[in-house]
């Protein structure tokens, strides 16, 4: 757990070092502001108390902007070498991947930390259903989880960073959108799987506050097997 | 930390990069890898080091083995890989204590490691800046340091003067050889002064295969089993054909090559020299010997004769 924790801290620090930290937390702040309490269907259109528009808008914002963040995370230890230095130190490939994991997805709650004050503002103008914002919020960290997962698993499988993100997006947006689609395009035990397969079903169930351990049962096994295979892709190195 | 390598084989696809290798490092010596590219030098070091496993055989360090123990091994070894790859974006300093907490040093001791390594690898006025702003010298500084804050009892240098400029080179030598007084230390090279100057031991490997393994000197003797002399007589009558006829006639001597005029080259039969013959030869016909010495055949010669 100690070195987990060291390789997410640097992790982290290079985040915000590099600004991307800063320009992620603000893009997102901005796109999930403005759709909340200004733009379409805002919060006073729908006249409720209610955080339901802000998180189905960061559901879909955190899906775009996870590949950015994870893409970059073993790629460029593929590719400049460093992962050379780091595997030959004492720590095993799960701990790597575990450590670079935690570093984006701390990044990530720290970005939904930023969004209380929209908790506090719409819990000052109506009575609030706090059972539905906090599964709001537990979705879509698990949501994100699931997603960084997928990202680094993406990001180890390269040393290209836009490959990466590529790969990334395109397996999340199966989970995201496509599973859903073929769920109602088609019927019986084959609607169901894919029903199941879809991140979407599950993101909804939790937040209207329904904290099933099915959802949650969901979201952790895209996150460990992403993370396992992550760890058997660094290790192909050893493959004999 | 001693080490013992045995059948040691690494196969790329259908290529053999490392191909049977077996040797034994003791305790304390500075072992030199020495081949041209693509040997199979850097291969059998990230084997040694735990980054990859090997095809067949095995490698064990004070009875650890690479495939069953490689977090025990992962802490006892420093590795600087090949063209030095670090962490760019960061300061020299937090990426030194990032190597040291990553390799487990005990948090009271990492910041004395720091000051210490900062001090040996002369990093003191760069210790603020990010990597990415320093010279190439000061990086491969900044690799050594974080190849041993954890006080390794092996350290493995894969080409770690490549790219260097000579005052750097001759620094970093220095330093490589200053630990060696305490360390083991593992490095690759292919250049032979640089083997030659820093270490005790040479194996040269060619093909995936050891050729030759030894002391610089033992290595060199091997290769001038035959003694080979430097011959120049003057003559007055410049008759150097009947020269070189008489000294082809001496028992001792195997071949002769004419270098210039009046000077030649002689080889002698094995085990012989041909020194006191030459010597009696000219007194005997009034010449003069102006020159007799003996050729010392440079590394660089058993280098090319044994992987080419």
């Amino acid at each position: 757990m100690d070195k987990i924790w060291i390789i997410a801290k640097r992790e982290l620090d290079s985040y915000f070092d590099s600004l991307i930290a800063y320009l992620m937390i603000i893009i997102f702040l901005a796109l999930s502001g403005f759709f909340t309490w200004w733009f379409g269907n805002n919060i006073f259109i729908m006249n409720q108390a209610s955080l339901a528009t802000f998180f189905g808008i960061s559901y879909w914002t955190l899906f775009f902007f996870i590949p950015a963040i994870t893409m970059r995370t073993l790629a460029e230890e593929n590719k400049s070498g460093t992962i050379e230095l780091l595997s030959t130190k004492a720590v095993s490939d799960f701990q790597i991947v575990t450590g670079k994991f935690l570093g984006s997805f701390i990044l990530i709650c720290i970005a939904l930390l930023c969004t209380i004050p929209y908790f506090i503002t719409v819990a000052w103008l109506g009575p609030l259903d706090f059972g539905a914002t906090f599964g709001g919020y537990l979705g879509l960290l698990f949501a994100s989880a699931a997603y960084i997962s997928i990202g680094i698993l993406a990001s180890s499988s390269t040393n290209n960073q836009i490959v990466a993100f590529l790969i990334a997006l395109f397996v999340s947006l199966f989970f995201h959108l496509l599973f859903d689609i073929l769920a109602s395009g088609s019927s019986g035990t084959l609607s169901s799987i894919f029903n199941y397969l879809s991140a979407r079903t599950h993101f909804e169930s939790l937040s209207r506050g329904v904290i099933d351990s099915r959802d949650i049962i969901y979201f952790l096994s895209i996150l460990i097997g992403g993370l396992v295979m992550a760890s058997m892709l660094l290790s192909k190195r050893n493959w004999r | 930390m001693a080490i013992t390598v045995e059948n040691l084989s690494k196969v790329y696809g259908t290529q053999r990069a490392v191909d049977n290798i077996s040797f034994e490092i003791k305790t304390g010596e500075v072992v030199g890898f020495l081949g041209p590219n693509g040997a199979g030098k850097s291969t059998t070091m990230k084997i040694i080091t735990c980054y990859m496993s090997a095809t067949d055989g095995s490698v064990s360090m004070d009875g650890f083995s690479v495939d069953d123990q490689p977090d025990e091994i992962k802490k006892r070894i420093g590795y600087l890989p090949e063209n030095n790859p670090l962490y760019l974006e960061m300061p020299v300093i937090d990426y030194l204590r990032f190597c040291a907490e990553i390799q487990g040093v005990e948090k009271s001791m990492i910041s004395s490691r720091m000051h210490e390594m900062v001090d040996k690898c002369g990093l003191e006025s760069e210790k603020h800046k990010i990597i990415n702003e320093l010279s190439k010298g000061f990086r491969q500084r900044v690799g050594l340091a974080q190849a041993m804050i954890h006080e390794p009892e092996l350290l493995v240098l894969d080409e770690p003067t490549t790219g260097l400029d000579p005052n750097q080179i001759v620094e970093i030598r220095k330093l490589i050889k200053e630990l060696g007084k305490e360390k083991t230390v593992i490095l690759s090279s292919h250049i032979l002064s640089e083997v030659e100057a820093t270490c005790d031991r040479i194996l040269i490997i060619n093909k995936g295969r050891i050729v030759a393994d030894g002391t610089s000197d033992m290595l060199r003797q091997k290769a001038t089993g035959n003694e080979v002399l430097t011959v120049t007589i003057e003559d007055e009558k410049k008759n150097w054909e009947a020269i070189g006829k008489n000294l082809l006639a001496l028992s001792s001597v195997e071949i002769i090559s004419n270098l210039e005029e009046g000077s030649f080259s002689v080889q002698s039969k094995p085990d012989v020299t041909s020194k006191k013959q030459i010597f009696d030869m000219c007194v005997k016909n009034g010449w003069y010997l102006t020159e007799l010495t003996g050729v010392e055949t440079k590394l660089e010669d058993v280098f090319r004769e044994l992987t080419n």
